[in-house]
C-alpha cells in the first residue's frame, strides 16, 4: 500500500541522510522524496511516499520519531490529505502536432512554459492520478525529459 | 525569617577567554564530568591529546589499537552507566571504531566516541587519512555531529552527553576537523540545551496504562516477568525486586538483564534463551501472562517467534515505543521509562488494595524443572571450563565483576558464575563482538578499583585483542584473565558437531596437524604464558584439576595482572541449546 509520510526536521546537516538511511536500512523503497525549508528557515518539511505493509510502515514511523532532528512526523492516507505534485515535461512538438498537444494541457489545466522548433516544455500540478493520467496521453508524442518534484501534502480541514 | 534567596536566577551561559579548541573541547568534558578518556592519537588529533596533557581532571588512558580503547569506554560505561569517552584519530583511527559504536549501539550503551578530522579545507578531496565518519556510523548511531563551525563545540558537547545517557542510551559520535581544534576563540558554554525533536526523553506511562497490567496478573494461573538490559540502565533493580516480591511472579533474565535481578531469590528462574535455564524457557513458554521489561524480544530469547510464549497475554513495557510490535506482536504496550512504571505499580499495588494470585501450583511445577534441570556438567579427568568458572565464583565469593568474550566461555560464565548484582556481568551481547572482554575488563576496572575485575575468555576472543595486556602493563590496570584455551573457536566447532558432521571449518587454532589440548600438551599454541611474559603480566598453565582451584587463588591474590592459562577440552558442548529457529520444547539437554 502507498503511504504518504510528512516529516517536519531541523534543517541540520546530513538529516536527510539520516532518513534514508533509516528507509534504506529497512528494506523500505522511496517513491518519491521532497524537502523545502519552512519561513523560519531553522525547519524542513520532508514529504516521502512509500509502498510498504502497515506494520512495516508502523515500525518506520517510530524509527523515524527516533532520530534527534525529526521534530514531528504524520503518516496520512490519500483521503486524509491534500496531494500535489508539479511535474515538467519535454515533448516532441513538431508544428502539425502541437494543436494536439495544447487540447491535452487545456484539459489538465497544465501551462506551456517554453516552445521551440520542435519541442514544447510543459507544466502540470496534480495528484499522483492526475499526473499519471496526463503523463499517458502524453507519451505517444515522444517524452524527451520529464522531471517530478514528487508528492507534497498537507492535512484536510 | 529565614533569610535564603527568594528570587531563582536563570542558569546563564559561560562566556571563556580566547581558547584553543582542542582545549575547548577538553573543558566541555570536564563540565560533563568525564575523569577518563580512552585515546589513542594520530595526526588529526593530536592536537586534542595535547590539550588533554593540560586537564587536571581528566586522566588519558592510551590503548593499543582503537578498537581496545572503544570496549574499555564500553567497559566503564557498563560498570558505571556513566557516560565515556573514547577518541581516536580520522581515517583508520575513527574505522577502528566501528565494531565498538556498532555494539554499543546495540546493547544500548552511553559512549561518546570523538573523532579527530581533517581540516575542513580538505574533507571531500581523499586527503590523506581522510574517511567520512559521519556517513559511514550513521546507521550505528543514537546521534552524531560533524563540527563545521568553532562555536558550536561546546553545545556539540553538553547536547551529545545528554543524548546519550538520557531515554534510552545510545552512542554519540563527535568528528572534529583540525581547523576547529586549531582555532582560537572566546567559547560560550551553554547552560541549557534546546532539541526539539528530543523533548519526550524520559516517557511516563500514566495510570490508565499500568492499571491493566494489575488486573492482568490477578487473572493470571502461570505468569512470568521477563526482564532486560532496561533494568540495569533504568536503576530499576530495587523497584523490580520490590515489584516481584509484592505479585509473587517468577523472574526470567535476558543476558544483558542478568544481575538485575538476585540469581539466589526464589523467585528467580535466572536467565532464559538459547542456552538459557530449562525452567525460565519452559516457564516463559507454557505462561498464560508474559510481562516483558525494559528487553526487545531478541531472536536468541524467542527461537521461533510464533512459538514463543503461544498462549501468554503479553504485556511490553519500554522506554523505546519502536520496540513494541517490532518483534513479537504484544497485547499491551505501555511506553515508559521502566523505572518509573515499576515504581508507580508499586504505589499502585497498595493503594489499591492488590491481592497477590496464588501461584502454589505453578511454582511446584517451576520448582521441579528447575530442581530436575539445574545447569550443570559431567565431571571429566581433565578440568572443564564449568568447573573453572564455577571454581572461580567459589573462590571470588561470587564478588567479582566479570567481563567475557564471545562463545561458548561467554554462554558457561553466565550459567556457572552466579551473578547476584546489576553491572557484574559486562559482555557483548546484540553485536557479540569478539576480542571485548580483556578491554572491556580494563575500562571495567578503572571506574571500580575496588572490585576485582575477571575477564573469562577463550582462546580465539583473547587473541583479538591481546595487545591491551601492555596497556594493563603501563597503565598499572590490575586486571585479571581466566582464559578457558580449548584451541578451538568452541562455539563453532559445537554448531558444526551439531549441524554440520564435525567438518571443521578454519575452526582449530593450533597446527591442524598436531592438536593440542589437555592429552597434547606438546600442541598447545600460541604459548599464552610467554605472550603474557613478553608483556611483563605475571602468567602461568594449569593442567591438573588438582592444580586448579590453588592456581585461581594465586591469579586472585596476586598484586597486578595475571593471566591463567587453563588448558581445558575443546569436546564439551553448551547445554542447554536451542537451536536456531526451533522453540523452547525443542530444548536439547544432553
Amino acid at each position: 500500500m502507498r503511504h504518504i509520510i510528512s516529516i517536519l526536521v531541523e534543517n541540520k546537516f546530513g538529516v536527510l541522510a539520516r532518513i534514508a538511511g533509516m528507509f534504506s536500512g529497512r528494506g523500505f523503497n522511496i517513491e518519491t522524496l521532497n524537502v523545502g525549508p519552512m519561513m523560519d528557515g531553522e525547519r524542513s518539511r520532508i514529504t516521502a511516499t512509500i509502498i510498504g505493509d502497515s506494520g512495516a510502515l508502523d515500525q518506520a514511523i517510530k524509527q523515524l520519531g527516533k532520530l534527534i532532528n525529526v521534530i514531528e512526523v504524520t503518516e496520512f492516507t490519500s483521503a486524509q490529505a491534500v496531494e500535489r505534485e508539479l511535474v515538467m515535461v519535454k515533448v516532441q512538438a513538431e508544428a502539425n502536432k502541437r494543436s494536439e498537444i495544447v487540447q491535452i494541457c487545456d484539459i489538465f489545466r497544465a501551462k506551456i512554459i517554453d516552445v521551440g522548433n520542435d519541442s514544447m516544455n510543459v507544466e502540470m500540478t496534480g495528484n499522483a492520478n492526475k499526473v499519471t493520467a496526463f503523463l499517458n496521453l502524453i507519451q505517444p508524442y515522444g517524452i524527451e525529459e520529464l522531471a517530478r518534484t514528487g508528492s507534497v501534502a498537507l492535512k484536510r480541514g | 525569617m529565614k533569610s535564603e534567596a527568594a528570587i531563582k536566577f536563570p542558569l546563564q551561559d559561560e562566556v571563556g577567554p580566547d581558547t584553543r579548541g582542542a582545549d575547548v573541547l577538553v573543558q566541555a568534558l570536564e563540565r560533563e564530568g568525564v575523569d577518563v578518556v580512552f585515546a589513542y592519537p594520530g595526526g588529526a588529533s593530536m592536537e586534542l591529546h595535547q590539550a588533554l596533557t593540560r586537564s587536571k581532571k581528566i586522566r588519558t588512558i592510551l590503548p593499543r589499537f582503537e578498537q581496545g580503547g572503544g570496549f574499555m569506554a564500553h567497559g566503564y560505561a557498563r560498570a558505571t552507566g556513566r557516560a565515556s569517552v573514547c577518541m581516536a584519530t580520522s581515517g583508520p583511527g575513527a574505522t577502528n571504531l566501528v565494531t565498538c559504536i556498532a555494539d554499543a549501539f546495540m546493547d544500548s550503551i552511553p559512549m561518546i566516541a570523538i573523532t579527530g578530522q581533517v581540516y575542513q579545507q580538505f574533507i571531500g578531496k581523499a586527503a590523506f587519512q581522510e574517511t567520512d565518519f559521519f556517513g559511514m556510523t550513521l546507521p550505528i548511531v543514537k546521534h552524531s555531529y560533524l563540527v563545521l563551525k568553532k562555536e558550536d563545540l561546546p553545545r556539540i558537547v553538553k547536547e551529545a552527553f545528554h543524548i546519550a545517557t538520557s531515554g534510552r542510551p545510545g552512542p554519540v559520535v563527535i568528528d572534529i576537523p583540525k581547523d576547529v581544534q586549531q582555532a582560537i576563540w572566546q567559547p560560550t558554554f551553554p547552560a541549557t540545551i534546546d532539541l526539539p525533536g528530543y523533548k519526550v526523553d524520559k516517557p511516563i506511562a500514566n495510570d490508565d496504562r499500568l492499571l491493566p497490567v494489575l488486573d492482568a496478573i490477578c487473572d493470571a494461573k502461570r505468569p512470568v516477568l521477563y526482564i532486560g538490559g532496561g533494568i540495569i540502565s533504568a536503576e530499576a533493580h530495587e523497584d523490580l525486586r520490590l515489584f516481584a516480591e509484592a505479585t509473587g511472579l517468577p523472574v526470567a533474565s535476558t543476558l544483558m538483564g542478568l544481575g538485575g535481578f538476585d540469581s539466589e531469590h526464589p523467585q528467580s528462574l535466572y536467565w532464559f534463551g538459547m542456552h538459557g535455564t530449562v525452567a525460565g524457557n519452559w516457564a516463559v513458554c507454557d505462561s498464560d501472562l508474559l510481562i516483558c521489561a525494559g528487553a526487545r524480544f531478541d531472536d536468541r530469547i524467542t527461537g521461533k517467534v510464533d512459538k514463543f510464549a503461544p498462549d501468554a497475554k503479553i504485556i511490553h513495557i519500554d522506554i523505546d515505543a519502536s520496540e513494541h510490535n517490532k518483534n513479537k506482536r504484544v497485547d499491551h504496550a505501555v511506553h515508559s521509562d521502566v523505572k518509573h512504571a515499576l515504581s508507580r505499580l508499586n504505589a499502585l499495588i497498595k493503594e489499591t488494595g492488590f491481592t497477590k494470585p496464588d501461584l502454589r501450583e505453578w511454582y511446584s511445577i517451576i520448582d521441579g524443572w528447575k530442581k530436575e534441570h539445574p545447569f550443570s556438567y559431567e565431571e571429566s579427568e581433565h578440568i572443564l571450563q564449568q568447573e573453572a568458572i564455577e571454581v572461580l565464583y567459589q573462590e571470588s565469593k561470587g564478588q567479582a565483576l566479570i567481563t567475557t568474550g564471545v562463545g561458548q566461555h561467554q554462554m558457561w560464565a553466565a550459567q556457572f558464575y552466579r551473578f547476584r548484582e546489576p553491572r557484574t556481568y559486562i559482555s557483548s551481547l546484540g553485536l557479540g563482538t569478539m576480542g571485548f572482554g580483556l578491554p572491556a575488563a580494563l575500562g571495567a576496572k578503572v571506574a571500580r578499583p575496588d572490585k576485582l575485575v575477571v575477564d573469562i575468555d577463550g582462546d580465539g576472543s583473547f587473541l583479538m585483542n591481546v595487545q591491551e595486556l601492555a596497556t594493563a602493563k603501563i597503565e598499572k590496570i590490575d586486571v585479571k584473565v581466566l582464559l578457558l584455551n580449548n584451541q578451538h573457536l568452541g562455539m563453532v566447532v559445537q554448531w558444526e558437531d551439531l549441524m554440520y558432521e564435525s567438518v571443521r571449518g578454519q575452526t582449530i587454532l593450533s597446527d591442524p596437524d598436531n592438536i593440542g589440548g589437555p592429552d597434547n600438551p606438546s600442541g598447545i599454541y600460541p604459548d599464552f604464558v610467554k605472550i603474557a611474559e613478553g608483556f611483563g603480566i605475571k602468567s602461568r598453565r594449569v593442567f591438573k584439576r588438582s592444580e586448579l582451584r590453588e592456581a585461581i587463588r594465586e591469579m586472585i591474590d596476586h598484586d597486578g595482572s595475571y593471566l591463567l592459562d587453563v588448558i581445558v577440552p575443546y569436546t564439551e558442548h553448551v547445554l542447554p541449546m536451542i537451536k536456531q529457529g526451533f522453540s523452547a520444547k525443542d530444548i536439547l539437554i544432553k
